[in-house]
């Protein structure tokens, strides 16, 4: 027998000693960090950036398989008791000595995890963690020259990148409320003292939000650059199109981190067919959100759209996309993203 | 049977505010769960799973009997923590709101031969829906007593006291028994259903699961202390069904608790519904540990108004519940196990003969009937 076998054997002879519930389960209680557990991470330190960010070290468990620069990661956190899962850059290199990554954080106004992260959490709390993810991330060939196009806290998965890798030739962007507000300040400034980064630093209070056509001014060569973008969605869509416009999209690589939310549906009732639960849904209201309210256990990720972790099988009736308010029919097989789905008449989701 | 109808004073539109009044109180404890409530049930859950770790290894020595004694009383308490605060609760939903996949009721499986699949239909859909109600709500004598006067007298009840001790006993086999719906589908038609079929070899696999652990691996693993370690869990599970059972009896057997007729809860109103649960509900009284002992079913009216809250927060709410009991003067059953106990057996006992008197038509706990008041207004 391989020793394979002779592992699984040994594992279901486990599972009937444990019976009902699983050898894994009592391992969690002494080392939910070790290899072949679910994937968990523990805070070690959170350190301010401003006012309203801060980067949070984690410890992830022996099952983490690393990232790539710009990538970011799921976390679950347990916020007054209820488990949220949000998705965040990291921020930290993929060659860290110690094992260890970060995720930098900004609180929203009302954003329940992102508050959490930034002004409450404990050192030593565990969290559940994702692999890491995304294809925002540098190409294998190095690129001659670079533009980072950055505004708030997109400069996160930048952040991820320029710790990452040196180029010969790299221009930011970045606009920010005010000095006190741009998230990893000294960084960059180090980094531009050192030559390794020209930097524009735009401060919206006093100079307005950047006009897109500014860019010839202020990076005359963008065309040649290879860039990446991310921030709000007013400033990538504009992005887009200049980019298509001068046609050089190929250039441009963006990252969203909230769906543009374009069309409200019609709303119906909405039932959970695995729980047996059935409830009313207005037609703007992520079914994501109408099953959580009604205590159906869902499954999610980044809630926005880009994780595909709160994909469910739509049974029946019919779905619009929040983002494009493209409708999607019940077929077999037919999955939604509930987080940016919301019912579009009466539907039935598997769950 | 009470010939008079302990709810009559109330008028509809009492019943109605008292409805309001217990969605108040539902309302502040749904506000204000949050992290000590989440600590909470994990800190039981790894209490029990440690708690059981180390008695099943204490078992391992059982054949030296200060081992066994201590084994098997750990073992014993684990299994009760298993089945009552932690498994029946979390069934219940109690602690979905937390969005922990392990901790969820359609995740969860417990030290118990009924699927919790199946026992998640027939106790949280049939009993507490249908609490109390003559011919609807099954867990009224298991289906297999009479424990009230208006059920039927049959010459089979006379063995009653006999089959509720047995049923004592082997109480998880008894629940897995009474999930499956067992008497009813007996009949040949029903038995040869697919969806029988199909719930018949769930409970097979479980049993056949929990026995192999309980009665064959642990007691293996034990070597030159088999016998010893198979005479433990035998004890811990007898333990635990005799708990249980005796539990679940104060819960709605005691003298006092009321019964309905099918039709009274003919378009229940939500207020009606509530009165119902308060009605047909009995309390424990007692310390601390005794209600987390019980799995807080010691709070079983508080349990029965609002199945899904959390169960460490039944002691704050019944000072609450009880209050309204005495606003509405209505009568709060509740003693210490052993009255209760002893009451419902009285009962068992008492019912397993004839009524004693002939059966006068008395109204029953009825609430007021919607159509007549319709037409009335
Ligand atoms: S939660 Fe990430 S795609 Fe829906």
């Amino acid at each position: 027998m391989t020793s394979a076998a002779l592992r699984s054997r040994a594992w279901k002879m486990l599972e009937m000693v444990t019976t009902p519930l699983l050898p894994s389960d009592y391992l969690d209680l002494v080392s939910p960090l070790r290899a072949g557990a679910d994937l968990r991470g523990r805070i070690e330190a959170v350190h301010p950036e401003t006012s309203d960010a801060a980067t949070i070290v984690i410890r992830p468990g022996r099952g983490w398989r690393g990232h790539t620069a710009g990538q970011y990661v799921r976390i679950g956190v347990d916020v007054d008791g209820v488990r949220l899962w949000r998705a965040y850059s990291v921020t930290s290199p993929t060659n860290r000595q110690d094992g260890r990554i970060t995720v930098t954080v900004k609180a929203i106004p009302d954003g329940k995890v992102s508050n959490h992260l930034v002004r409450r959490v404990k050192p030593g709390t565990l969290i559940q963690l994702d692999q890491a993810t995304g294809d925002f991330v540098l190409p294998e060939a190095k690129p001659a020259k670079v533009l980072y196009l950055t505004a708030g806290s997109g400069i996160t998965p930048v952040m991820g990148m320029l710790r990452d890798i040196e180029f010969d030739d790299v221009v930011m962007v970045h606009s920010a409320p005010q000095p006190q507000d741009v998230i990893f300040r000294d960084d960059l400034h180090a980094l531009v003292a050192d030559k390794k980064l020209r930097l524009t630093e735009l401060h919206t209070d006093t100079d307005g939000m950047l006009d897109i056509a500014r860019l010839d001014e202020l990076v005359p060569d963008w065309t040649e650059r290879e860039t990446w973008a991310c921030g709000p969605a007013g400033m990538l869509d504009a992005a887009e199109k200049h980019w298509s416009e001068h046609g050089v999209q190929e250039r441009l690589h963006t990252e969203r981190f909230r769906p543009s939310i374009v069309v409200a549906g019609d709303g119906g009732e909405v039932t959970f067919s695995t729980t047996g639960k059935t409830v009313d849904a207005d037609g703007a209201t992520p079914l994501l959100d109408v099953g959580e309210e009604a205590g159906v256990l869902m499954p999610s990720g980044c809630r926005m759209g880009i994780c595909f972790g709160c994909v469910t099988p739509l049974k029946a009736g019919a779905v619009r996309d929040l983002r494009t308010g493209e409708i999607t029919e019940a077929e077999p097989g037919v999955l939604i993203q509930t987080c940016v789905s919301a019912a579009a008449g009466p539907c039935d989701i598997e769950r | 049977m009470t010939a008079i109808d302990p709810t009559a004073h109330l008028t509809a539109e009492q019943i109605e505010e008292l409805g309001r009044e217990l969605d108040a109180i539902r309302d502040e404890v749904i506000a204000g769960r949050g992290e000590k409530d989440a600590a909470y049930i994990r800190k039981v859950i790894s209490a029990q799973r440690k708690l059981e770790l180390v008695s099943r290894g204490v078992l391992l020595f059982s054949i030296f009997p200060p081992a066994w004694l201590i084994g098997t009383a750990g073992l014993s308490v684990a299994k009760i923590m298993d089945n009552m605060e932690i498994g029946h609760n979390i069934l219940h939903g109690q602690w979905d709101w937390m969005r922990d996949p392990k901790i969820h009721s359609t995740t969860w499986d417990w030290d118990h031969v009924s699927p919790a699949e199946q026992w998640k239909h027939s106790h949280n859909e049939l009993h507490h829906t249908y609490t109390n109600v003559i011919g609807k709500d099954n867990d009224l004598g298991y289906g297999i007593m009479r424990v009230d006067e208006d059920q039927k007298w049959h010459p089979f009840h006379l063995g009653q006291p006999l089959w509720n001790f047995i049923n004592a006993c082997f109480f998880e086999y008894g629940i897995a028994a009474y999930d499956l719906e067992l008497g009813k589908n007996l009949s040949k038609r029903r038995r040869k259903s697919p969806e029988f079929r199909a719930r018949a070899r769930a409970v097979g696999r479980k049993i056949r699961k929990q026995v192999l652990k309980d009665y064959v691996i642990h007691p293996l693993l034990s070597g030159p202390s088999f016998p010893t370690t198979l005479a433990a869990t035998f004890t811990a599970n007898l333990v635990r069904n005799l708990w249980t059972h005796s539990v679940i009896m104060c819960g709605h057997f005691p003298e006092g608790v009321q019964v309905f007729e099918r039709r009274s809860i003919r378009g229940e109103t939500r207020g009606q519904w509530y009165l119902r649960q308060m009605m047909g509900s009995a309390n424990i009284s007692g310390s601390k540990a005794m209600h987390f002992m019980t799995g807080n079913l010691s709070h079983q009216i508080e349990h029965h108004l609002f199945p899904d809250l959390p169960s460490n927060r039944y002691a704050e709410v019944a000072v609450k519940v009880r209050a309204l009991f005495e606003k509405y003067e209505l009568d709060y059953v509740t003693g210490p196990l052993p009255k209760q106990v002893f009451s419902a057996w009285h009962k068992v006992f008492r019912l397993s003969l004839p009524n004693k008197k002939p059966k006068v038509k008395t109204p029953k706990v009825k609430t007021p009937d919607r159509e007549q008041e319709l037409v009335a207004a």
